[in-house]
Parts: structure tokens; C-alpha cells; sequence
């Protein structure tokens, strides 16, 4: 029993309320405390110096003269970090990123660093390190990177997964093949097929803090790390493993996350402040600058997708075929690899076949950005599906209803679906206010799917009753969408006891086992399914104390409530024992109380939405305007119905800034021309309507509670439902994201001419 | 003797094939002989793969079994936001 993950389809009392967020006031009153807010006796001042060329070989740097600037105590090249990965190309990538090598590969390329007693002094000391450089040919556009007569980043990437296996060096460092039946045949019994080419532009996850981290290392080996991260855990196993260090003796502390979003699960300036403190012999404080955050972290990919699909009269989609194309930066990831598998993933298709590319560009390394690579794939999909229903006269939403996957469908990405709930989010939008609202001018309706996995990890998590009753969960997963509020609500719920006696608290690495980090909408997955584990271990502890108390078998206990109770008629007159009658008497009867639970969370379930949106378009200015718009997603159980709608909401709102405004814009040299809020443009309050809710509560068979994962798939389908609103509001398939007021209003002058 | 459907990128370790039969009962097993009989898999299972068995995606619990007659499909192993 307290490792079953089944759901136990109980009744609940805490589990699905509101209680206000436990952070919230300490957020509010600005005691909370971020990555650039905490500070160790002695800090120094850290700085990166980085490349101003795409892509050059980096021919000789000299240091010298910033070494002998007074108050600079290290500075550092990546000589001081040598390569300590064996063969590991994953973490070599990770090495490279952090500090260049041999060559730079993008504007913003770390190449040096230094660490100095003030600010002040840093940048003297950065403008007195000379890099010699030679230059080389770059590019930056994806489509650009993949031709023949592109400049290669590595002489050594030879596309896998084609075969024969190439002889000559490319940018497509992968290709993967996803699909099953006929796609050929499957068009020819199309009556309509559609074929597109859709370009989406680089955006980033906007967080509103920049990376920031303390490091100490001591002489004797030992060193702490304060820092912002999704993972603390895996930042320190990574940082452990580029500077030689024993896992053991690096203590990393998370600090509270001014958002992530994907961003924040790799390490970017984390392994240089350590290395740098280790030289100096003093901890080192690097605070990222927002332009560094633009021009050095970990952006999505840019992407140009080719998508076919074939249509019968009737409605059935015979066939869909899409070749995925994803920027990646300059190392391998597997960002097209998921786009072939979710682009298709909501429908039940006979015939099939994407494949996913991989394309090294002279761009910062790309990263995950919430439901990573699946909204631009969807915008593809979701905008042919619209366009092929307007062609055979059919509503958009009739036609997605009627080609949905369902359980027993072969999934585009290969297994046969288990229960699934993108029917029941689609007949929800079909049936919502929202469908019978009335248009104004200039306005369009659209819709659009999205669908994710969600995945599930290794997941530490402790219980500690205190002598008070109250009750302290540990864990290890940094709350980035409210988990310390939704995973004490979980352990209430099992414990029997009030939201109010359970704190959770998030834990450095040296107080728990590892955890992987909070990605892949797991917070709460796997954490939860942790603490309830936990909390029935918990229970057997307090049963076989109440037993002592009582002097009676332990199995003659039950708990209910929140209370032992003792079983059978002959204890009739024994009266229950609360947990804290038990606690309080703790100390004689086998000492502290605890519960813990260590655990690889799996069946985490995948996750579909549909979302509905109303977009005004002026077609004088050319400018776009969200007036109306529904999430409709399947949450499992809402643990915390307030933070479950703030993720719908959330992954809307990046999704409409994803789709009107945001991108990277590179010049001609190779250089990002807008690193910043002012000329990147995410929408504000101001820029968006109050984005309407709807959450379906399908239980997912496993988790006890039926919980699935809420933070990532709100993300997918916006971009495609604007796109298809903006068609409807003008009559022109917009094709290039964003949809931003020059390419509208080119478009319509376009359309205009034809 | 179970059926283990490939994705792409691993068929080429396969000589094209689809589809691959192998004798094991959990996944732990699986990843060792589909090393041992197709050593062209071994940097993938290196870099990640997830199993789906029955449709339910484990992404690293090797002792879990491998029912008889069960659909088991390997996957990349994902990365998420």
C-alpha cells in the first residue's frame, strides 16, 4: 500500500480547495529571497566576458593586464576548466557553452571571466582582457543552415540517423523518423490536400529574473552554490562534474524562481562562479544582465516546418506528413525529434510520417521552453487541419472532434493510447459560452489542440512530525507554479489533518536523496505521489506509537481522520489518539516521528487542451488584439484549482506573446539586435484580456489522487488558435510567427494585389 | 519472445527494421540484450530511451516487468520545460 500509485478514487476534503499561497506574502513584501539576493562575507564580483562575433576561432587570449588591475582576485579562461567529462558529448557541450574552447558560436559565447572586490573594477578588468580572434563565415537562419553551401560549425557533425551515414560534414547534426501506415497512398485517397511551409522565429521564456548564483569553494575541496534554478540537484551533479568535485561536497540551496519555464534546467554561468571562487579562494556572486540573458541563455529554437495533409469530403483526414526543421544552437539536442513526435499527436490517423531535424545554427544553445517544441509543430498541424475544413465546408472544431485520438489509437509517435482526454476538452469547447459569443468587426474566431507527455522522475521526499503535531515536508523539487501549497494540500489530505498543520519546505542537496528537477509538468506529479507515500509511511509509525500508548497489538490499530483508533469491541472504551497526542508522547515511545519516500515517478499520462480565441485585427495599423480567449484542459485532479488556472492562464499569455510580438532579431553580422524588453516585447497586463478557464477532471489511473501534470500544455495550442482566428478575421493564412504588424500587413497587401 | 517496435532513430542499429524480437521480462533485461544483439543501440540507451508498455511511458525504472502479449514501444527519452 504506501508504494501503490493506483488511484483510489477517494473523496476528498483538502485536496481541490483554495487556500492562500504560502509564499504570497513573503513574495508581496519583498522578503522573499531570489538568486541576486543572497550574499556570503567576502563576495566578489563576477563577470563574463563574451564574444561579439557569431562564429571565429578563438586564436590567443591575454590576460595579463587584467590580472594586474588591483582588486581583481581570479580571472578565468577555459584552461582553468579542463575537460573532465570523459567522452561524455552531452556534458562537453555543456563545458563548451559555459566557457568557448577553440571557437566561439554565437553572439554572446563566454571566453573569459573574471572575479574582482566591486563591480566597477570587474568591467575595467573585462575591457583590459584582449581576445584575438578569427573571424569566420556564420550562419544564423535555419533554412540558410541546412543547404549545402552553408558554413559548417563542426568539421566533425555527420548527420545520425541516416544511412548510408554521410561523408561529409553538415549543420544537420540528426534526423528522426516517426509515423506508421501509407502517407503516399493515404493522399491519393484524399479528395483536398494541403501543403504549407510555416516559419516560427526564435522567442524566449521571458522569465522575469535573470540567472544569479553565490559560489564558495573552499581549499579542503568542499563548496556551496546559492542559485536560481528548476533543479538544484542536477546543477549539482553538472557542476560537480565539470570542476572534479565529489557530489557529496557541493551543497547547492535554490533560491525562490522568478520563473523558468525550461530556462532555468541547465547551468550557464553556475560552473564559472565556482571555478572562479575556487581560484580566488573567495565566494563569487554572478548576476546575469538582462542583455546576457537574451544574448547567452537558453532561447527556444527557431523552426521551419513542411506539413501535407490529405482530407476526405466527409471530414477524415487520410494522410499527414511533416518534415520538422528546429534551430538548436550550436550543439546537438533533440528539440525536432520532439516536434515530429507531438506535431501529429492528437489525431487518430491511419497514415503518418514526420521527421524531425536537428540544425546547428550560430545561435545561443537552445533550451526547453515550456512543452518544449511542441507549439510550433501544433501551429503547422492545427492551421492546415483549419484550412482543409474551411476547404470541404465543415466547422474546424467538427472536423478536429471527428478525427480526435481516442483510447486505442495508434498514437503518430508510436504507442496505442490508454485513456485520453482530447475528446472530452474538444465536446467542452464545443459546448462553451465562449462559441456563441457575437464577433465585432474586424474580429475571427479560431481554435486550436495541443498536446504534451508530461513526465514523472526521481522524486526524495520527507515527513517529520514535530512535538507539536505539526508537520514538516521536505522535498526536493523547486516550487516554480505553487507545489509547496498543492504538496502540503496531498500530505493534509493522506495524514487526515489540516492544510494549516503541514509546512512544505524545499530542501538544499545535502538534506535529501537526489531529485531530478521541476520540468516536464512533474512538480506536483511526482512530488505529490512522494509526499502520500511518505505520509502512509508516516501513518505506520503512528500507528505502531499508538499501539505502545495503548499497549495493545499494532494491528489492532486503524487511522482514520487524522487519529488512531483502536479496532474490535474490547477497546470500546479507548478514545482516539490525534497525531498530536501521539507526537507529544514521541519521546517514549521510539523517539522522533518521520516518514520519507524515495521513488522514480512514472505514468505520469499525457495531456491534451483546446483552447478558443478571439483576435481583432486592424488592417490599416496592422497591429492584433486578443479580445477574447478559453484554456480547456484536462488537469487529472486540481490539487490547487487557483495555481492549476495561473498555469492555464500562464501558458497562454507566453503564447500569445509567442504568437503576435516576440522574436530574435539578428543582423546581417551575425549579432542579436534586441536583447532586451524594451525592443523584445512580451505582453503585459495591459496587452491581454482575462484569459477564461476550464478545467477537466479526468482521473489519471496513476497517481493515487489521479493528478496529471498542468504547467506545459497550456503552451501549444495558442499560436495556432490566433493564427486561425487572424484567418477568419481577414481572410489570409498567416504562415511566419509572429504575426506581428508588418508581416500582417504585408500579408493583407499581399492578398490584396493577388 | 516480445515484439519491441523502434522508433527512427534507432532502426539503423537494426538494418532498417521496424521491429525487433527479443526474450525479457523486465526492462533492465530488454536494454541489455538489445545491446548485446544490436550494438549500434547502445549510445541511444547511453543517452536515454523510454519504454512504453501498453501505453504507459516508464522513462527509467529498469526493474519493471515486461508483460506477455504486452505492445512495447521504445521512445526518445523526452525532455521537458
Amino acid at each position: 500500500m504506501p508504494l501503490d500509485a493506483s488511484y483510489t478514487g477517494k473523496s476528498f476534503k483538502s485536496v481541490g480547495t483554495r487556500p492562500l499561497r504560502p509564499d504570497g506574502i513573503d513574495k508581496v513584501t519583498g522578503r522573499a529571497k531570489y538568486g541576486a539576493d543572497h550574499n556570503m562575507p567576502g563576495q566578489l564580483v563576477g563577470l563574463v566576458l563574451r564574444s561579439p562575433h557569431a562564429h571565429a576561432k578563438i586564436k590567443k587570449i591575454d590576460t595579463s593586464k587584467a590580472e594586474k588591475l588591483a582588486g581583481v582576485k581570479a580571472v578565468l579562461t577555459a584552461t582553468d576548466l579542463p575537460d573532465l567529462t570523459g567522452g561524455d558529448q552531452g556534458m562537453f557541450d555543456i563545458l563548451d557553452n559555459c566557457m568557448a574552447r577553440t571557437k566561439v558560436f554565437y553572439d554572446g559565447h563566454a571566453v573569459a571571466a573574471v572575479a574582482a572586490t566591486d563591480m566597477e573594477t570587474a568591467k575595467k578588468a573585462l575591457k583590459l582582457i584582449k581576445v584575438d580572434y578569427e573571424v569566420l563565415p556564420h550562419v544564423t537562419d535555419v533554412d540558410e543552415a541546412v543547404k549545402a553551401s552553408a558554413p559548417v560549425l563542426h568539421a566533425n557533425c555527420f548527420t545520425e540517423g541516416v544511412e548510408p551515414k554521410p561523408k561529409k560534414a553538415s549543420n544537420i547534426a540528426k534526423v528522426t523518423e516517426f509515423g506508421h501506415g501509407d502517407v503516399e497512398a493515404g493522399f491519393k485517397d484524399a479528395d483536398f490536400v494541403i501543403e504549407r511551409n510555416f516559419k516560427t522565429e526564435q522567442t524566449h521564456q521571458g522569465y522575469i529574473e535573470p540567472h544569479a548564483c553565490v559560489a564558495s569553494v573552499s581549499p579542503d575541496g568542499t563548496g556551496e552554490l546559492w542559485v536560481c534554478t528548476q533543479g538544484h540537484f542536477v546543477y549539482r551533479n553538472h557542476c560537480a562534474m565539470l570542476l572534479g568535485m565529489d557530489v557529496s561536497k557541493l551543497r547547492v540551496t535554490s533560491s525562490e524562481i522568478g520563473g523558468g519555464f525550461g530556462g532555468k534546467t541547465h547551468v550557464w554561468v553556475e560552473p564559472v562562479a565556482l571555478a572562479l571562487s575556487r581560484k580566488a579562494n573567495r565566494p563569487v556572486k554572478i548576476v546575469m544582465t538582462r542583455e546576457e540573458v537574451f544574448r547567452a541563455s537558453g532561447p527556444t529554437s527557431a523552426t521551419s516546418i513542411d506539413v501535407k495533409i490529405g482530407i476526405k469530403k466527409d471530414g477524415t483526414i487520410t494522410a499527414g506528413k511533416a518534415e520538422l526543421r528546429y534551430a538548436s544552437g550550436p550543439y546537438l539536442s533533440m528539440w525536432g525529434e520532439l516536434g515530429a513526435m507531438t506535431s501529429f499527436a492528437c489525431y487518430d490517423l491511419k497514415n503518418v510520417k514526420t521527421r524531425g531535424y536537428e540544425v546547428l545554427v550560430n545561435r545561443p544553445k537552445s533550451a526547453a521552453y515550456r512543452a518544449p517544441s511542441a507549439p510550433m509543430a501544433a501551429f503547422a498541424v492545427e492551421s492546415v487541419v483549419d484550412e482543409l475544413a474551411k476547404t470541404i465546408g465543415k466547422d474546424p472544431l467538427e472536423v478536429r472532434i471527428q478525427n480526435a485520438a481516442k483510447q486505442g489509437t495508434r498514437s503518430s509517435y508510436g504507442p496505442i493510447y490508454g485513456p485520453i482526454g482530447i475528446g472530452p476538452t474538444l465536446e467542452a469547447a464545443k459546448k462553451h459560452p465562449h462559441m456563441k459569443a457575437p464577433l465585432g468587426k474586424n474580429q475571427g474566431r479560431g481554435y486550436a489542440c495541443g498536446f504534451w507527455f508530461n513526465f514523472g522522475g526521481q522524486t526524495c521526499t520527507d515527513i517529520n512530525v514535530g512535538p507539536d503535531g505539526s508537520v514538516t515536508l521536505t522535498v526536493g523539487t523547486v516550487d516554480v507554479g505553487g507545489s509547496r501549497a498543492s504538496l502540503a494540500l496531498c500530505v493534509a489530505e493522506e495524514l487526515g489533518i489540516p492544510y494549516g498543520q503541514v509546512k512544505c519546505t524545499v530542501a538544499d542537496t545535502s538534506s535529501l536523496g537526489h531529485n531530478d528537477m521541476t520540468d516536464g509538468s512533474r512538480g506536483t506529479f511526482s512530488s505529490s505521489m512522494a509526499g502520500i507515500f511518505a505520509a502512509r509511511n508516516t501513518i505506520e509509525v503512528l500507528k505502531e506509537r499508538a499501539a505502545k500508548m495503548w499497549e495493545i497489538p499494532v494491528e489492532d490499530v486503524v487511522w482514520e481522520n487524522g487519529q488512531a483508533k483502536a479496532q474490535g469491541s474490547k477497546y470500546g472504551n479507548l478514545a482516539p489518539l490525534s497525531l498530536k497526542e501521539i507526537a507529544a508522547a514521541a519521546g517514549n515511545t521510539g523517539g522522533p516521528v518521520a516518514g520519507h519516500a524515495e521513488i522514480v515517478a512514472d505514468g505520469a499520462g499525457v495531456s491534451f487542451a483546446t483552447h478558443i480565441c478571439d483576435v481583432e485585427v486592424d488592417p490599416e495599423t496592422g497591429r492584433s488584439r486578443v479580445v477574447r480567449y478559453t484554456v480547456i484542459q484536462d488537469a487529472g485532479k486540481a490539487v490547487h484549482p487557483t495555481y492549476v488556472e495561473g498555469q492555464y492562464q500562464g501558458g497562454a499569455a507566453q503564447g500569445i506573446g509567442w504568437a503576435l510580438n516576440e522574436e530574435y532579431i539578428y543582423g546581417k553580422d551575425g549579432r542579436l539586435q534586441n536583447p532586451g524588453f524594451l525592443d523584445y516585447r512580451i505582453p503585459v497586463c495591459s496587452d491581454l484580456p482575462m484569459i477564461d478557464t476550464q478545467i477537466l477532471e479526468i482521473p489519471n489511473p496513476n497517481h493515487p489522487y489521479g493528478v496529471r501534470g498542468v504547467g506545459e500544455t497550456s503552451i501549444v495550442p495558442p499560436i495556432a488558435a490566433i493564427a486561425n482566428a487572424m484567418s477568419n478575421a481577414f481572410g489570409v493564412r498567416m504562415t511566419h510567427v509572429p504575426m506581428s504588424p508588418p508581416r500582417v500587413l504585408k500579408a493583407l497587401e499581399t492578398a490584396k494585389k493577388a | 519472445m516480445a515484439e519491441i517496435h523502434l522508433w527512427g532513430a534507432l532502426r539503423p542499429a537494426a538494418d532498417g527494421a521496424p521491429v525487433v524480437s527479443i526474450e525479457a521480462k523486465t526492462i533492465r533485461e530488454l536494454f541489455r540484450k538489445l545491446e548485446e544483439n544490436y550494438p549500434g543501440m547502445a549510445p541511444h540507451i547511453a543517452r536515454g530511451v523510454a519504454v512504453s508498455i501498453d501505453g504507459r511511458i516508464y522513462r527509467d525504472s529498469w526493474e519493471t516487468a515486461l508483460p506477455e502479449g504486452a505492445e512495447i514501444y521504445l521512445l526518445p527519452r523526452i525532455q521537458g520545460g
